[in-house]
């Protein structure tokens, strides 16, 4: 197992790499460069130039590439023209709320699609299961921002047991134990929206996994052998049919860091999908290619992730 | 009659389609003892695996009436939890296809552990593995040890086959239902599977059910064979009398298209095993497969006739069997 887990490791190393290259590559092309937005259109031809050389952009494209790795490795994410900050500090407060967001969404989502799922596969073509199958139909053809509009309507406004913007109510003092329990409240309501929806996917695939995994031949050995259905259930079925859905679970993070933007937007939530729309939005080039090169990271990560949580299950993926 | 083990009496054995039930097993009706191996033959499609699965009662959607009594206990009406308490214990299965009759997920010594701990719960855990162990030894595993932590895909068939039988005698069960054990192997490993069946005969004396469609095995390791036809037996005898005595239609039919030395052609039957759905439901279900037999030879409710001590035939028909000396121009005159 340790010695996937490394090989896995150094296919990603990499990956790594390449993803670096080619977020330089795009950056590079887009028009302007970190000296357009900075400096007063009247300037003389000579001034710009002083400052071109003393920044580095009249460097050979190999040296300004090591000179950003080397900033990006030390965490230096270059200045937001926006905000006249390090990117660093203005995506690091984001990346927090994305996160929390996105764990909130995950346990709901989990804690929703597997009893859901199991239910609907074990007792497959019952009313129950009709019952399951139709709520995933209708969350497939509902899209999340009404969804997402109407939980904030209802619980937000109308019954107001949730916040409905913002990540952690004003004058919280960070690091005292409010400060938390107000940033998780904040969360819990996008979060169950997101996850309300997105279980559909993994309620429909556990089911048929479910559905096609009862009828294999190893569970006819099971019964033989006088295990109970529980066990049978338990035992045989339920981990041969989670195969495809821990084999999700890395995407399914990388899909929530992402890509939570229209709840973000909806409920005013500071991550960093918004981030990413606003940034793109207002021309913040430096602040785009810091969060794609991190987008294109969780991706590889989360493949990662995806890889070692299948082989730890499944023994055939174990490479010897 | 002591030594009675299993007795299935007018068993029937429906499956729903369209809404309607058709049987698969219809009117079965046998006995074996202890210490007996019973072969059961017939085509693809006769119902023989229909009736292994009814015994140890695995149909998930079947209805299933008549009698099945192993040691005086009728299956067919016990409730799950007491049936559960034999399945794996007193009767066991050994199945057709090695590959996919194991959890890809689990190491082989959990499996085999895992039907000790239904059954044996003094067992404690060292004992369940050491049991185990032992079972592999028996079951002519090399490096028991070795296997115990290991995975079925790193094994090769005739070992997943092995492993299967394992299991199925983890308990020492009084019945042994082996469904076509040896039909996913190859040749050679066929013969070490079937060793072992007849071996594990002597040590565990079990009453062993043989399904199989291959005449030579049946003819090497049962005592007794029943032949099965369209879900009903046809033809049952003691195993020397059915080779030296074959009565029944299908029964010669099938005897007379094993290839022998030196024939230049294969003799076949005509048609095809007719579908669960067009099982001729009246009559004799094998005369539109032998149409030069006069309609007036067979019964119409074709019984169970014994002709000598222990030998059971059905049909009158067999009377007037004969082989068409030109097959082929019986055939054009036919279709």
């Amino acid at each position: 197992m340790w010695k996937f887990i490394v090989r896995r490791l150094l296919i990603t190393f990499p990956q790594i790499v390449f993803l670096s290259v080619l977020v330089f590559i795009m950056a590079q092309l887009m028009p302007g460069d970190a000296l357009t937005g900075l400096i007063d259109p009247t300037i003389t031809q000579e001034a710009l130039e002083i400052q071109r050389e003393r920044l580095g952009l009249n460097n050979p494209w190999y040296i300004q590439y090591a000179d950003w790795v080397t900033g990006l490795v030390q965490g230096d994410l270059g200045q937001s023209y926006r905000f006249k900050t390090d990117v660093t500090a203005v995506i690091s407060e984001r990346l927090n709320n994305t996160v929390l967001l996105s764990v909130v969404a995950l346990v709901f989502t989990y804690l929703i699609a597997i009893p859901l799922g199991l239910i609907s596969g074990r007792y497959n073509d019952s009313p129950l299961d009709s019952a399951i199958t139709g709520y995933t139909y209708l969350g497939f053809a509902t899209p999340i921002f009404i969804f997402a509009l109407v939980i904030l309507w209802i619980f937000g406004y109308q019954l107001g047991w949730f916040p409905t913007s913002g990540s952690v109510a004003p004058g919280m003092q960070p690091g005292t134990m409010e400060y938390y329990l107000s940033k998780l409240n904040h969360s819990l309501l996008p979060g169950i929206s997101i996850a309300l929806i997105s279980v559909v996917g993994t309620v429909q695939y556990l089911r048929s996994e479910i559905v096609d995994t009862k009828q294999k031949d190893f569970i006819i050995t099971a019964r033989a052998k006088g295990a109970s259905e529980n066990r049978v259930y338990n035992r045989h079925i339920f981990r041969n049919s989670v195969l495809p859905i821990a084999a999700f679970f890395g995407w399914e993070i990388t899909s929530l860091i992402t890509g939570t933007v229209f709840v973000e937007r909806i409920f005013g939530y500071p991550g960093m999908g918004l981030l990413f729309l606003e940034s793109i939005g207002q021309r913040d080039f430096s602040v785009v290619t810091a969060l794609t090169l991190l987008f294109g990271i969780a991706s590889i990560l989360g493949a990662l992730l995806s890889d070692i949580i299948l082989g730890m299950v499944d023994p055939r993926i174990r490479i010897k | 009659m002591s030594n009675e083990l299993l007795k299935i009496k007018n068993l029937k054995t429906s499956f729903r389609i369209d809404d309607e039930y058709y049987a698969a097993v219809d009117d079965v009706t046998l006995t074996l003892n202890k210490n007996e191996i019973l072969g059961i033959v017939g085509e693809s499609g006769s119902g023989k695996s229909a009736l292994a699965f009814s015994i140890m009662r695995l149909h998930t959607r079947a209805k299933i009436e008549g009698e099945i009594s192993l040691n005086n206990q009728n299956i067919v009406k016990m409730p799950k939890s007491k049936l559960n308490k034999i399945r794996g214990d007193e009767m066991a299965m050994i199945f057709q296809d090695p590959l996919t009759a194991l959890n890809p997920l689990m190491p082989i010594g959990r499996q085999i552990e895992e039907n000790l701990f239904l059954h044996n719960k003094k067992l404690g855990q060292q004992g369940r593995k050491k049991r185990t162990i032992e079972l592999l030894n028996l079951v002519g595993i090399p490096r028991p040890e070795r296997v115990y932590e290991q995975f079925p895909h790193e094994l090769s068939g005739g070992m997943r086959q092995r492993v299967i039988i394992a299991i199925a005698i983890a308990n020492d069960p009084e019945l042994l239902i082996a469904d076509e054990p040896t039909t996913a192997l190859d040749v050679t490993i066929q013969a070490q599977i079937l060793d072992l069946i007849q071996e594990l005969k002597q040590k565990i004396h079990a009453g062993i059910i043989l399904i199989t469609h291959d005449l030579g095995v049946v003819a090497e390791m049962a005592d007794r064979v029943a032949v099965m036809y369209a879900g009903q037996i046809v033809e049952i005898a003691p195993v020397d009398k059915l080779f030296a005595n074959p009565l029944h239609p299908y029964t010669r039919s099938l005897l007379n298209s094993v290839p022998t030395e030196g024939q230049d052609r294969l003799h076949v039957i005509q048609g095809v095993v007719p579908t669960l759905k067009n099982l001729p439901r009246t009559g004799c279900r094998f005369a539109e497969r032998i149409p030069w037999v006069d309609a007036s030879h067979h019964e119409e409710n074709p019984d169970l006739h014994e002709v000598e001590p222990g030998h059971f035939v059905r049909c009158t028909c067999y009377k007037h069997f004969y082989f068409p000396d030109n097959k082929e121009e019986q055939e054009n005159g036919v279709s």
